[in-house]
């Protein structure tokens, strides 16, 4: 074999193990799901397998799912927005910070050496009827009964605040590392005070940061389920708890498949703008 | 366009000086080089002059106003950076004028004076480019035009410089020195490379370890230096051991164990009476002589040549002189002096300096 052949190959040979891993895991199982959704489920509860395209009918056109679809992206969509002006600041504030740079970012990772579900959970303790903060305002005397806090669309967004706020900092962070402190030195020193300086050079050049975070804090807020489900109310139910109640309680997996690929089809649209106009590298960078 | 004072300026991080109390003046329209090796504290004295650190003690004036607790973007000065520190998603003409936005300048006049900044640094055509764009010796450029465009009182260069390959640096030395010779703006250069400093100053600021060691024209610090790190550090000297034996009007007689006495000019000799003394002899001043070279007037002895330092114009060579190590930088027109052989070593007495003590 010649070198080159062989230095062609080398490549594949190194990639073979991960794309097998990809193949067997979610390209096959994503394959079963899609041949799934043009399934049908019978009365008695068999499904008969065949190129049926009910599913998708009543999945896109009852206005049901099409308004759950739509409140789950709002949803989404607020929580980004909350996650990037909550997060904006602490990201420039450990990026600018000196020495303890270290220690501000193992907080921040911090909250991801524990369960999601009980991270979400905890704010039961902390909002509930008999929670942290009723007991307190009782103690003080500010209500008398205590006040219900919890299982609205409030509490789901404070849920997926929580979650994903690291996401959007470690993002922001990253670009701002990457961003010469000399630029707002010299912005300065043209007449440009702090905060113009930042407005003209700091933020524009962060701004990739900023989409990516986006982007992912978007993506897992807009697919979560457990959240809506610990923290929302029977009215707050998200897209992902449709598919949930399709698969798991109904046992409806075709329904539930072809709901799955329509936020997969959503998701992936937003993905792709992304990429149009801003790349993947820069995700690639905030992740690793 | 204004002078600098620095009026017993102390910086100090922590428990460590970087400045120690510093008495400068910085004469209107001149371009002074604050020189030494790093960690010396000139680019400490530049970042205090911009206002991007804060004086420990003492006072800064920039056209006799104290400028301590002026911030720093109403100093109006320009500043060059090292890495040039262009914005990089503003093209080339929203970088230059980016200065202008917060200036009186009506907003009609801003392209043309962008415009003559580009024509001044000889880059008329890359208002529309992105940074990126550009070389590194261009980039450097637009940096320049973007500090000089806003007319600042007075220019700042932190080793703008030392980023480019040797070619290019020549090239932008001449190059800065027309610009700030037709601007006629103060300057203040901060660069560890003697010859930039040389070649560019109208007054070399030499400093080591946070003191400045000697202030003078280019010519000043390299023939009469005022301390052995000065002699040292422009250029190689051989600084010999001697005992000043007699001081006539113009001239004070060194004695020299290896070449006997030494009659150094007064004026190259300041502050020397009798007593311990160094001789300062510049390598590029001690001379190889090749048989039948005419030796007059020179102060000779017979040396063994110990390795060759070919550079090919000039020939850098380490001579012994009894237990004496000696350097001789020599032009050559011929081939040089082979390692080993035994020449004579001359030079002109009054070529060299003496400096006070042991």
């Amino acid at each position: 074999m010649s070198v080159e052949a062989r230095e062609a190959r080398q490549p594949w040979i190194l990639l073979s193990p991960a794309l097998g891993a990809v193949t067997l895991l979610l390209f096959v199982p994503l394959l079963f799901i899609l041949v799934y959704s043009f399934w049908l489920r019978t009365a008695t509860g068999a499904d008969l397998a065949g190129f049926y395209l009910d599913n998708w009918q009543e999945a896109l056109s009852d206005p049901f799912y099409r308004d759950i679809l739509l409140g789950t992206l709002r949803i989404a969509a607020i929580t980004t927005l909350v996650c990037a002006l909550m997060g904006y600041p602490a990201a420039y504030f450990i990026a600018r910070s000196r020495g303890n740079k270290a220690i501000l970012l193992l907080l921040l990772m911090l909250p991801f050496w524990i369960s999601y579900i009980i991270r979400t959970m905890s704010w039961i303790n902390i909002l509930g009827v008999s929670g942290g903060l009723n007991t307190f305002l009782i103690a003080v005397g500010l209500v008398d009964e205590p006040i219900q806090m919890l299982y609205n669309q409030t509490t789901v967004i404070l849920g997926l605040v929580h979650f994903l706020l690291p996401f959007m900092v470690l993002n922001i962070y990253v670009s701002l590392e990457g961003i010469d402190t000399n630029l707002e030195d010299a912005a300065n020193s043209l007449g440009a005070t702090r905060w113009q300086s930042f407005l003209q050079v700091t933020l524009p050049l962060s701004l990739p940061g900023l989409a990516a975070g986006g982007l992912l804090c978007f993506v897992l807020g807009a697919g979560t389920y457990i959240t809506p489900l610990v923290l929302g109310g029977p009215r707050d139910a998200m897209f992902a708890n449709l598919v949930f109640e399709a698969i798991i309680t109904q046992l409806n997996w075709p329904l539930g498949s072809a709901l799955s690929l329509m936020l997969l089809v959503v998701l992936g649209a937003l993905v792709l703008i992304y990429n149009r106009y801003l790349g993947m590298a820069q995700l690639m960078k905030g992740l690793g | 366009m204004s002078s600098v004072h620095l009026n017993n300026i102390v910086k100090r991080f922590g428990n460590f000086t970087a400045v120690h109390p510093t008495d400068l003046t910085i004469p209107e329209g001149d371009f002074v080089t604050l020189l030494g090796p790093s960690g010396c504290g000139k680019t400490t004295n530049l970042r205090m002059i911009a206002g991007l650190l804060d004086p420990t003690e003492g006072e800064i004036l920039i056209g006799g106003r104290r400028m301590n607790d002026v911030p720093i973007h109403k100093r109006n000065l320009g500043i060059v950076f090292q890495n040039y520190a262009l914005f990089p998603h503003k093209t080339v003409a929203e970088n230059v004028g980016f200065g202008l936005r917060y200036r009186d300048v009506p907003k009609s006049e801003v392209p043309g004076r962008v415009q003559a900044a580009l024509d001044l640094v000889q880059l008329p055509d890359v208002g529309s480019r992105y940074p990126k764009a550009l070389s590194g010796g261009q980039q450097q450029r637009i940096a320049l035009a973007r500090a000089i465009v806003i007319e600042p009182e007075v220019l700042l260069l932190d080793e703008p410089l030392s980023a480019l390959d040797a070619n290019l640096r020549e090239d932008m030395r001449v190059e800065l020195k027309r610009i700030q010779h037709q601007i006629g703006v103060t300057t203040v250069f901060v660069t560890h490379d003697q010859s930039e400093a040389l070649a560019m100053s109208d007054r070399i600021v030499v400093m080591s370890a946070g003191r400045v060691e000697q202030v003078g024209t280019p010519e000043e610090v390299y023939n009469t230096p005022a301390s052995t790190f000065v002699a040292n550090f422009l250029g190689a000297s051989n600084i010999l051991p001697a005992r000043c034996i007699g001081r006539d009007p113009d001239k004070i007689r060194l004695q020299v164990p290896q070449f006997g006495v030494v009659p150094v000019p007064g004026e190259r000799a300041p502050g020397v009476g009798e007593g311990a003394a160094k001789l300062v002899l510049r390598a590029e001043k001690l001379t190889l002589l090749g048989d039948g070279a005419d030796a007059t007037g020179l102060i000779t002895a017979q040396a063994t040549v110990e390795t060759v330092d070919y550079q090919g114009q000039t020939v850098r060579y380490f001579v012994r002189l009894g237990d004496t190590p000696l350097q001789a930088i020599n032009m050559i027109d011929t081939r040089p002096f082979a390692a080993g052989s035994t020449v004579t070593i001359g030079f002109r007495p009054q070529d060299c300096a003496a400096l006070q003590g042991e």
